[in-house]
């Protein structure tokens, strides 16, 4: 099959009309969560170096307009806060440079105040726990420079609670490993320095089986390939140091097999529906990949590498 | 929601009971990233869902309002949040709320904010709850028996409220079913080493290999038994090699499986723990080498790994890695 290449030009095109293609784009019930949207799109588009092709200063007013007095972020302006949001929050606020704009000691009290005893965090208010949610805590955190406001150690040891005989985690101790819960609970572990709670060469056995015969990569034994996965899958392998257990050309492959050569955007599986969740996995996927012409990106903080950089060596 | 004669949804703004309330319109922000097109009526929905949200209203109509926009577009967290506040201030009978949320996780079965309720409300109702959350879940298996928020749902509910007497043959009824289920072989991990009722991981060493075995035997091209077989085992792997049973069945399934990969993986571990192999295990792995191209000089472990180099090629380097890491006692 011709593969060809990552059509660049269709995949900004796609993400800067979104609005335009009301008709073909089902989002409505994207409202509560556009924040994530907004984090997705813009770190295509970074990484697609195509960052300039927004206004930046329009997304930041609108991004502070979805910011509460406690200090967390709700999906969309008058949308309760959540982690998942505030996570996002932060990161398109880095992505534009603008972290400066924060409240930080605000939103690192309101993450502080969703950790629970045991060091596992819940999503919100209502006490959903989840290592999602840990994840969330921790990355937030670190790029707000506050991880001190919050009980490390006792994070980390809920995190290695949830470790299961296969060397992956799930979302709470005893439950399936998933390699989405292994992204949140591995880059969660090496943004706070503990991989060495993590048995690196049973988890890279177990990661790498998740490719199948097409190339692409599933998130548990017997499920389909997925897109999504060539983020969750790949950016563990690389925080790991075991990337080079999988064939990578096989997943670049699978991976512009899903990308829409009309209209841009890329889907789950070969000739499904694109959106922009799946394109932002995809392309940072094959930035994972070392695939010609993309910026890198951070497989623990999900954010591109310049940007990682600026955060952490920029001089005061 | 309130429907004409003909069965047609009466829109909001045309029912008595609202005539008092000014909807609220959405502020999509000058630039929308992620663009949101709007059915009509779910925008009105919202709209009226806004103006409830800003009054604080907390009434019967609020909560009514909340399942029509729920059911509508149930991934709406704030809607949810609203909707729990409006159910603790109107003293509402909960077992109602969850025949609510049956409904509709039938339909959204692998949405967080659906299961998440549902543990706010069963978590309310206490361990009386039980029986049919093992149940609802159970419903929800049928059709899909991997959903992640299921299970996740239903180890809470054990780890809670308990209920574990049928959950090993529950897990054998569901392998049954389908033998590449991982979520029924974590399951019955969960329930080995957490169940109140069967001893732990020790106690239950030995059945568990036979049925495992067994289960290998019938199928052996399945990754998620061989895998449950080294968790029996975690604490102990010196055990693997002592007794005949597990480098047997590596005999049984290579002599009518010799490509299975799990297979030759198992026993390449079993020879990192120290096995001394059988003749007829030596016999097999000689009649699948293809010594003209190997490196001369290679252990029976170092043959094994050049084997599944050439027989799980997507995979090539962790089994070269795994030659490079051969301990030097078998090589």
């Amino acid at each position: 099959m011709e593969v060809g290449s990552l059509e660049v030009e269709k995949h900004v095109k796609f993400i800067i009309t979104l609005e335009k293609n009301k008709d073909n784009f089902d989002s409505l019930a994207m409202e509560h969560l556009r924040l994530s949207g907004a984090y997705w799109g813009l770190t295509t588009l970074d990484i697609l170096h195509n960052l300039g092709t927004v206004d930046h200063d329009e997304v930041i007013s609108w991004i502070m307009e979805c910011w509460h007095e406690c200090g967390g972020f709700g999906g969309n302006i008058g949308h309760d806060p959540h982690i998942l949001y505030t996570l996002s929050a932060v990161q398109v606020l880095a992505l534009l440079d603008k972290i400066e704009i924060l409240d930080i000691d605000k939103i690192s009290s309101y993450i502080a105040s969703l950790q629970k005893e045991d060091g596992s965090f819940s999503g919100d208010i209502w006490g959903e726990i989840d290592t999602r949610f840990s994840y969330c805590a921790i990355c937030c955190l670190s790029i707000l420079r506050s991880l001190d406001k919050i009980n490390v150690e006792k994070a980390v040891s809920y995190i290695v609670s949830c470790k299961n005989m296969d060397g992956g985690f799930g979302c709470t101790p005893g439950a399936e490993s998933h390699a989405g819960q292994i992204f949140c609970c591995i880059a969660a572990l090496a943004i706070t320095g503990s991989l060495t709670h993590v048995d690196k060469d049973l988890l890279g056995w177990w990661l790498c089986e998740r490719q199948v015969d097409s190339g692409g990569l599933n998130g548990r034994p017997e499920k389909l390939p997925d897109v999504c996965y060539s983020w969750w899958v790949l950016s563990s392998l690389i925080i790991i140091d075991r990337v080079h257990w999988i064939d990578k050309n096989k997943l670049a492959n699978f991976i512009l097999n899903c990308q829409d050569k009309e209209n841009g955007g890329i889907s789950d599986r070969p000739d499904d529906a694109v959106d922009v969740f799946h394109t932002y996995f995809g392309v940072a996927g094959l930035s994972l990949l070392e695939y010609p012409g993309l910026k890198a990106i951070d497989p623990a903080y999900a954010l591109p590498v310049d940007v990682v950089n600026r955060l952490f060596f920029k001089t005061a | 929601m309130p429907r004409t004669a003909k069965g047609v949804r009466v829109p909001i703004r045309q029912r008595p009971e609202w005539a008092d309330v000014v909807p609220v319109p959405q502020e999509d922000g000058p630039d929308p990233v992620v663009e949101i097109a709007y059915r009509d009526e779910f925008r009105e929905a919202m709209d009226y869902f806004r103006a409830m949200y800003i009054s604080d209203e907390r009434s019967q109509r609020a909560l009514d309002l909340t399942s029509e926009v729920i059911e509508m577009n149930p991934g709406n967290y704030t809607v949810w949040h609203f909707r729990r506040l409006v159910l603790e201030d109107i003293n509402i009978d909960l077992w109602g709320e969850l025949q609510f949320v049956d409904s509709l996780a039938k339909i959204n079965s692998k949405n967080y904010q659906i299961w998440h309720h549902r543990r706010w409300v069963a978590e309310k109702l206490g361990p009386e709850v039980t029986p049919i959350e093992l149940y609802f879940t159970r419903m929800i298996f049928s059709r899909d028996a991997k959903n992640y928020h299921a299970w996740s749902h239903r180890q809470w509910v054990l780890r809670v409220f308990g209920g574990w007497e049928q959950e090993l043959d529950y897990c054998k009824e569901l392998l049954e079913d389908d033998v590449f289920n991982n979520s029924a072989w974590n399951q019955r991990y969960f329930t080995i080493t957490n169940s109140p009722h069967l001893g732990g991981l020790q106690a239950m060493r030995n059945s568990e290999t036979d049925y495992t075995i067994a289960t290998i035997l019938s199928n052996p091209v399945n990754e998620s038994p061989w895998r449950y077989l080294r968790g029996l085992y975690k604490d102990n792997t010196n055990l693997l090699i002592t007794g005949d049973v597990v480098p047997e069945l590596c005999f049984k399934v290579l002599n009518t499986h010799p490509k299975c990969v799990h297979a030759l993986s198992f026993f390449l571990d079993l020879l990192c723990y120290g096995l001394q192999p059988s003749p007829e295990l030596r016999t097999i792995i000689e009649s699948m080498r293809s010594p003209e191209q190997e490196p001369s000089n290679l252990s029976l472990a170092g043959v094994v790994c050049f084997i599944l180099v050439k027989m799980d090629p997507m995979r090539a380097n962790y089994w070269v890695w795994r030659r490079s890491k051969l301990p030097t006692h078998i090589g």
